[in-house]
This record gives structure tokens, sequence and C-alpha cells, in this order.
């Protein structure tokens, strides 16, 4: 530049040192929009020949009218969640929340609660053997708009006449009795899983609940969750191909996970109505431990098998519908827990359904058939996810669905040939967080989804699924309509969680008759007496 | 090697590096521009350390679309500045600020879980040193020497780069 005359900035060479840097930025320009611009195309093409709809669940119901009248039977740790959902906080739990909302700017759970919609509920009575717990949601609920009463049984609270609707969340073994009650009152129903606790009251409820004009609903709020939605129209367009294979899980490994739930400090046979907890399990003199940790004794509940086990098994049903299994076999013990429980804390279920098909893109005949796997551990928490694995692709179900095509693929073998597809990036993702589907995400996108940190569900807002499947209740109640976990769907659910439990406990192959609908019978085995020992297996007396 | 030259070539590798920044801002801030569901939620919401708090306010349903926005559109304005050589000092600056608000949202402490990052690092990242190249921008403008400031400036685009000291 020494050469240049110094002062003739409109000198060729000035000029070009003046705007060198226009067509770099013009370059980089275009170069990213075609880059963003074939991104979207790629993803287009594979999505439009997927033909997924993103689902939303159907808009319930308008909630006016006169305020609905609910009991609650059962206010524990479950029944506080439901309670609210329905728009009453307990004293304890906004006192909690307000202090974690102070110590945790994240922590929103008190602002999400305030903003709820009004379910125009009223809470009018309360059934819960423990005074303490009782007694918490009189002081709570008890306001100029809201008058509630405590009753010491069920019966006493159904037949008051100030119920319309009975929310059910106490043990297992209390499940059945008192939703048949409610119904054959006239009461409707939401019970909390498993629907029951024994063969012969399966049928008794359903019997109740056709006969009955209420509604009648079980707490599988996971019907509610958008990507289950979606992922009914990834089966339904044959996205996946042949199901042969579902894998679904358990992994927990801590107290509470492992039902050793806190015993309360005034716990008594003065503040428990210990013959009211029993009810029709076994006499047992009063134990602190079997009121609070019920869950870890088949008198009461059901271990993994009904438990957790009826999870993701609904949430397998709610996808692929298949109803129950031909058979069921199971296995496991108590290996991380010996407290003294006798339901196992590792099992693994396999539930056959040797006529079941997700649909084909082979040759017709070629297959049929599915086995779902359920593995659970309460001594371990790595995150196994739920798995549906296909001839032509894998999916990855939870909050986000991750679908992957298979190396062999029929139905994919030319777009993966010609590079249009890879087996290592999703060929679709769906989050309900995100605006739209995704077919194409960064590694760090995907690190973000995973640690559920774009979670959102209605219209960019956190949502509790449990609020989403109470209101669906509610809306059949006032408008109409069958709730999406209703009778049909939870007679499944108990049918397939006791084959599972009478299989672990007998150490057989439990099989289902489908024509006949029972469970098919072995010689000398009362079923319902196998399931209701409070032993570890069975013993035959 | 005489000392003009000596000079010219240290100028030269500034433009250059005042190319490749701008470069890489302008591409990030097009592709955001291009992408009309890109959003900043998830880098946002990811942070880690002692800013974690102002980061979880930006991400708020009120607040996110205008920090979306002014990150696309600061993006775009610094790479345009520092590429085209106009406005450059206000770009550093304003690069200084933009990195330095995605260092400490996710700083590279050894105490935090390194998000999304190809390499190994510990207190110094790719901000870090991205931000120190344009603080030596900021002190060495050159846009009166190479870019369009060089064409709107009256005087000798040398000398005055000389006299700036």
């Amino acid at each position: 530049m020494a050469e240049e005359p110094k002062d003739n900035k409109w000198s060729r060479r000035s000029i070009i040192k003046g705007l060198a840097g226009v067509p770099f930025a013009g370059g980089i320009l275009i170069a990213a929009a075609s880059e963003v611009m074939g991104k979207q195309n790629e993803r287009d093409k594979i999505l439009n020949s997927l033909n997924i709809e993103a689902e939303r669940p159907p808009a319930t119901g308008s909630m006016s009218g006169d305020p609905l009248r609910v009991g609650i039977i059962g206010y524990g740790g479950r029944g506080s969640h439901l309670i609210r959902v329905l728009g009453f906080a307990d004293n304890e739990w906004l006192a909690e929340m307000e202090n974690n909302a102070v110590k945790n700017p994240k922590d929103t759970r008190l602002k999400d609660f305030m903003e709820q919609e009004d379910l125009n509920v009223k809470l009018t009575a309360v059934c819960d053997v423990f005074d303490v717990r009782a007694e918490l949601a009189l002081n709570s609920f008890n306001t100029p708009t809201n008058k509630i009463k405590r009753y010491r049984t069920h019966q006493e609270l159904i037949d008051s006449g100030e119920v319309d609707a009975v929310v059910i969340a106490t043990p297992d073994h209390w499940h059945a009795p008192i939703s048949i009650y409610a119904l054959n009152a006239g009461v409707h129903v939401y019970v909390e899983k498993p629907m029951t606790h024994n063969i012969s009251e399966t049928y008794a409820l359903r019997e109740a609940a056709k006969n009955s004009s209420a509604v009648f609903a079980v707490g599988h709020q996971h019907r509610q969750t958008q990507s289950f939605l979606t992922a009914q129209s990834v089966v339904k367009e044959n996205v996946l191909g042949h199901v042969s294979l579902v894998q679904a899980n358990t992994n927990r490994n801590d107290d509470n996970g492992a039902w050793q739930y806190h015993i309360h400090e005034l716990a008594s046979p003065k503040t428990i109505d210990w013959q009211q907890f029993l009810g029709n399990a076994p006499d047992e003199p009063f134990n602190k431990e079997h009121f609070f940790r019920w869950r870890k004794w088949w008198a009461y509940g059901s271990g993994l098998s009904g438990d957790l086990m009826t999870h993701d098994y609904d949430r397998i049903n709610c996808v692929l519908n298949m109803g129950i299994p031909q058979a069921v076999t199971a296995s496991g013990g108590i290996y991380t827990h010996r407290d003294g429980r006798n339901v196992p804390d590792v099992m693994q279920i396999n539930m056959e359904f040797p006529d079941f098909s997700t649909g084909s893109s082979q040759v017709d005949g070629k297959e049929k058939g599915m086995t779902l796997v359920y593995s659970a551990t309460l001594g371990n928490q790595f995150n196994r996810g739920t798995v549906l694995m296909g001839h032509d692709a894998t999916m990855e179900l939870g909050n986000r669905i991750t679908i992957f095509a298979d190396a062999q693929s029929t139905r994919y073998r030319d777009m993966l040939q010609s590079r249009q597809m890879n087996t290592e990036t999703p060929i679709y993702q769906y989050d309900p967080a995100a605006e739209g589907v995704d077919g194409i995400t960064s590694a760090t996108s995907k690190y973000f989804a995973d640690k559920g940190l774009l979670w959102t569900y209605r219209d960019g807002k956190r949502v509790d699924s449990t609020y989403l499947h109470l209101r669906e209740w509610l809306s059949c109640i006032r408008n109409g309509g069958n709730p999406s976990c209703g009778i049909k769907e939870g007679f499944e659910e108990a049918i397939t969680a006791h084959m599972g439990g009478l299989s672990y406990k007998l150490g057989r192959r439990i099989e289902w008759d489908r024509e006949a609908e029972i469970i098919k019978p072995i010689d000398g085995i009362d079923f319902d007496e196998v399931l209701l020992q409070n032993t570890e297996t069975y013993q035959s007396v | 090697m005489n000392s003009s030259k000596f000079f010219n070539e240290q100028l030269n590798a500034i433009v250059f590096m005042r190319f490749l920044i701008g470069w890489h801002f302008l591409y990030e801030g097009a592709l955001k521009l291009f992408n009309p569901s890109w959003t900043a939620k998830g880098f946002i919401l990811s942070s880690q350390g002692p800013f974690e708090n102002l980061f979880t306010w930006m991400a708020a349903e009120n607040v996110l679309p205008v920090i979306d926005f002014l990150n696309m559109a600061g993006l775009l304005a610094i790479g345009l500045g520092l590429i085209l050589g106009y406005l450059e000092r206000p770009a550093a600056l304003f690069g200084v600020l933009l990195l330095s608000f995605y260092y400490l949202s996710h700083p590279p402490f050894s105490d935090l879980t390194q998000i999304g990052t190809e390499g190994n690092y510990w207190i110094v990242n790719k901000n870090l040193i991205e931000a120190a190249a344009l603080v030596v921008i900021y002190k060495i403008p050159t846009a009166q020497y190479f870019g369009l400031k060089s064409l709107l400036k009256k005087s000798s685009p040398t000398k005055n780069l000389q006299s700036h000291g």
C-alpha cells in the first residue's frame, strides 16, 4: 500500500479494500439460508413420507354449571396430589412450596398451582382412617366458600348425600370395594391404579361399572401425555413396521421409590382406625409399618406388578391397544430390600401376544406376534427407556418420541441407500415443548430434551398430566363421553397385573382364555387365595 | 523488513482475525434469522454456575422472545460490523458482551458438567478466547485501513490509524 497515492481514497485499490467485506457478508448470508432451507427440505421429505400426526388430545368440555361435590377417600400422599389438582392444596403443602420457591426460583410448583384453571369443584367430604391426615384436610379446606366434613367410613361418606363423585386413593385392597359401593350408589368414581387387588373383584367391579350410570375412571394419567397420542399415530402409519418386542422398565434406587415411606410420629392405635384400614386383609395386630408402607405387602398392595408394571402396561396398551396378554411368565425376588417385605423388588414380567401385529412392510404372514417385557429393579436407577422394536424402526417412547430407522428395514431401504436417512440420526422426533416436530436434531438439543429441560405440555405451559386426566373425568361427568382409561382399560390392566402376580407367586406360566374371558384355571389352585396370601411365594395349605 | 511493512503486516493479521470473527458471528446470526423455530431456551435453561438464576429469568415466557431477538440481531449486527469494517469498535464491544453472556451461562469450571463441548476446557474456553480477540480488535481498529469506514473517511486511512496510537 506504500505505492498507493495516500489521499486518493477512490482509487481502485482503496475501493476494493473498502468493499471487500460486502461479497463475503452476502455469501455467508446465502450459505446460512441454503443450510437452513436444505435441512428443512430433507426433513420435510422424511416427515411427509412418514405422515405422522403430532396429535393433541381431544379438548375436554366446559366446567360450567353447579359446582361438582367431590369426596376424597384416602388423603395420603397421592390423595392430596389428586385433590390439589382439583384446586385444593392443604396448608402443609402451601407452606412447604412457599419455602421451596424462596429457596429455588426454578421451583414453580406453587405458581403453577395458583395459575391452574378453576375446575368448579367443591370438596365436601374426606374419609381417612388416620386422624392427622383427615384433620389436615378439614383444617385446610373448611372455608367460607367450601364446607367439608369428615366421615369415618367410605359407606358413610358415599351415603351422606353430600357427594356427587369420589376420588379413591386408598391402599390397593380397598380400591374395588369402595369403587363398587360408590358405583352402586350412582356416585362417580376416579380410582387410583391398580384398579383392583384380586381377580374376583375385577369382574365384580366391571359389572358394577357397566350397570351404573356413574362415570368410572382409572388413574392412569399418562393417557393424557401428548407424546403417547402421537405414538398412536406412529403405529397407525406403520412407521415401525412389525413390532416384535417392547421393553418397558422401572429403575429406582431410593427409599421413597422402594416404598419406605415416612412413618408419622403421631401414628398410634388412637389416631389410626386399624380395623377399618385392614378391611378384607388378613387380621394383623396394629402395625405402623404396614399402615404407612402398605405397598410392601401382598395383603394390601400388589408390588411391582400392580404398583408399577401397570403404568408401563397401560402406556403400551394406550399406544398399541393390544389388550390382555395370552400368557404371562414372571420371575424375580427380594434382592435389595430384605426388610421384611414380601413383594419382590426385582421383577421381570414377560407378556406374550402371539396373535398381535402392529402391521408389516414385508410379505403377508411373515410376521406376527409380540412380547412385552417389563423389567424392574428397586436397586438401581440407571435410566432404561421404553423401546418399541419394529422391523423398520425403533421408537423410544417417553415424554418425547425418538424414532430411528433400522439398518435392515424394508420400508426405508431406498431412503437409507440414498443416504436421505441414516440409522444414527432420528428419522422422527417429537417434543411437546417444541413449536413443531423435528426430524433432525443436534446432539445438544437432544441432550437438553433428555434432561427434561424443554418440557412443556400445552400451549407452552407445563401442565400436570394428572390434572388433565381428572379434568377429562370431570368433563365426562358434566358433558358426557367416556374417560380414556375407563372400565375396559382398567379391566385389562388389572387382569394383566394379576397374571403377573400369580405367575411370580406360583412360579408358573399363566394363560388367558380370550373367548371365555377368564384366566385359564390350574387344578387345585384358587387364584385369589394365591394373590392375597401374605407371603412372598404361594404356600399351599 | 522496514517498520512500515512490518506495521502493515500486523494490520493485515488483525484484519484477517476481524474477518474470521465477523464470519463466525454473521453465520450464527443468519442461521437463527432463517430458522423461525430457533430459540435460545434450551441453551439458557441449561445454564449453570453463579449466574444461573439470571439466565433462568431470561427464559421466562415474556422475556425469552426479547432475548431471542436481541441475540439474533446482535450476532448479525456484530458480524456485519466486523466483516464490512463499519462501526467495528462498538461491534467488538457488543461482541465481548454477548460472548461474556455465553461464557457466564456455561462457565468451564471444573465442578460443572460441560455440555455440548468438543474439547476440554478449564476456566478458559473458546468463548473467552474469542472475547479476548475482540478486545484486540477494539484496541487496534482497522476499519479505516480496510473496510467500509476507509471509504467514508476524509483523510488518509493509514495516517489516521497511526495517530490513533
